[in-house]
């Protein structure tokens, strides 16, 4: 697996370094990536992830990374992992700034609204998968990861959803589609079971078929 | 299910790790590095760092403790003490920090917790709240300065002033409760719960495994932060969740 290296988006925006020390840890080295020219070496990309929607796109354009990054997925077909933030990325649109995404998976992402649970969806919740896939490989169902977000992505197609938690009513935690996967919460944070998930994303060759 | 959450808190005093009772009488419990490697093998839901010293030079010390910190634990980690401008919390953030704990600065400048939670979204802010009682009253007096300036806002005001700008977190922290592991103060937890409605971490007083069965039960509060707990017993968070398993109390399967 010599040959792998692991692009980190680096968009001024939230915590790189846990998710830098998570791919090492898994045995892989990583690159961060901040201008088009950073692909050239990589061999998947991961958005990472704490901040504001239209903050993040806005620092994507001025960067000229948007065609980069949608030559690497689409063109390309790198496999590539959004997290938190990053997953959310992954959509059409989204309501916190009101601005358009990468329009990766269809759907839009929304503000969480409750009046009976706390807002932000902070703490360990319950990642039901709903097929299998390489990049879950070894993760027990029903089993706790790290969330902490606000908005959460309403996924068009019920075919790209991966995982369901539910908090409240079910929210969208996994998608997938072809070399393309994403999770609301942090694997970088969830302790060993997040750790097999960002070993499996290194592993993967994009191939969403188990 | 969303599920609780029991967080140790590690308070750093000149790099080491120390406990106090009632925020005074620092005792020193160890090395940082080593006793949170020891919870993140412990599989704690989470942990909190504050530097009680609060200075400039002690600023630099938390984000060299981070930067080792985030090498070896893989879980949530909220940082704090001393935190009074922008680019001393985006360093935080940027070297692996999730949440930064904001405490004096938010009776200061406002308007700087909203700018960070603009910036990094309001999930990685969290407000702390050190309160005393007055008996007399029987109202909570709010403190800043690791206890030691007391700020004349309500506690209510307060809640509603962070509340608008973009706090996602509230911790509130007992300072008559601090070390004495005689139990939370519930009624702290009833009155914030009364307000807000973003989740809420409770501080100063767990003592054994009883109290946080108690709060847990009594309020909806969505953490507890043990300190003394963990320090000076031979409590753990796996144990600490086993006993509340076996109350049908939610935590996570690892």
């Amino acid at each position: 697996m010599n040959d792998v290296l692991i692009g980190i988006l680096d968009i001024q925006l939230g915590n790189l370094t846990s998710v830098a020390n998570a791919v090492y840890e898994s045995g892989f080295d990583y690159q961060l990536v901040s201008t088009p020219n950073d692909f050239k070496k990589i061999t998947h990309l991961i958005l990472p992830g704490v901040g504001f929607f239209s903050t993040a796109m806005a620092h994507i354009e001025k960067q000229n990374l948007k065609t980069a990054i949608l030559n690497f997925v689409l063109v390309d077909k790198k496999p590539t992992m959004g997290i938190c933030l990053g997953f959310q990325l992954l959509s059409d649109y989204s309501e916190e700034g009101e601005c358009e995404g990468l329009g990766l998976i269809s759907g839009s992402v929304k503000k969480l609204i409750s009046k009976h649970l706390l807002i932000p969806h902070t703490g360990w919740n319950s990642v039901l998968s709903q097929v299998e896939h390489p990049v879950l490989k070894g993760i027990k169902t029903n089993r706790d990861f790290y969330f902490v977000h606000s908005f959460h992505f309403e996924v068009k197609d019920t075919k790209n959803i991966l995982s369901l938690t539910e908090y409240g009513n079910n929210i969208v935690s996994g998608i997938f589609r072809e070399n393309i996967v994403g999770f609301q919460f942090h694997p970088e944070k969830s302790q060993n079971n997040g750790l097999k998930l960002i070993e499996n994303f290194c592993y993967w060759d994009g191939n969403s078929k188990c | 299910m969303l599920k609780k959450r029991v967080v140790p808190i590690l308070l750093l005093k000149n790099g080491r790790l120390v406990k106090g009772v009632k925020f005074n009488h620092y005792r020193d419990v160890g090395d940082p590095i080593q006793s949170a490697a020891v919870y993140n093998s412990q599989t704690a839901d989470e942990l909190i760092i504050l530097d009680i010293n609060a200075t400039q030079e002690s600023y630099f010390d938390l984000l060299k403790i981070l930067a080792e910190l985030t090498k070896s634990c893989f879980m949530p980690l909220a940082l704090g003490g001393g935190i009074r401008t922008f680019d001393q919390a985006a360093q935080l953030i940027h070297s692996g920090a999730d949440k930064i704990v904001l405490n004096t600065i938010c009776y200061q400048k406002p308007e700087l917790v909203s700018e960070l939670a603009k910036r990094f979204g309001s999930q990685a802010i969290v407000c702390n709240i050190d309160v005393r009682k007055h008996i007399a009253s029987n109202n909570y007096i709010l403190y800043s300065h690791s206890g030691k300036t007391h700020e004349k806002v309500s506690l209510a005001a307060h809640l509603k002033k962070m509340l608008d700008a973009g706090v996602g977190e509230f911790m509130v922290q007992s300072i008559d409760r601090d070390g004495t592991m005689l139990g939370f103060d519930q009624f702290l937890v009833d009155e914030v719960m009364s307000q807000v409605k973003t989740p809420l971490l409770i501080a100063g007083g767990s003592g054994n495994y009883q109290h946080l069965h108690q709060i847990f039960t009594q309020t909806n509060v969505s953490g507890v932060v043990c300190g003394s707990l963990f320090n000076f017993s031979d409590s753990s968070p796996i144990r600490a969740r086993a006993y509340l398993l076996n109350y049908g109390l939610p935590f996570k399967l690892v």
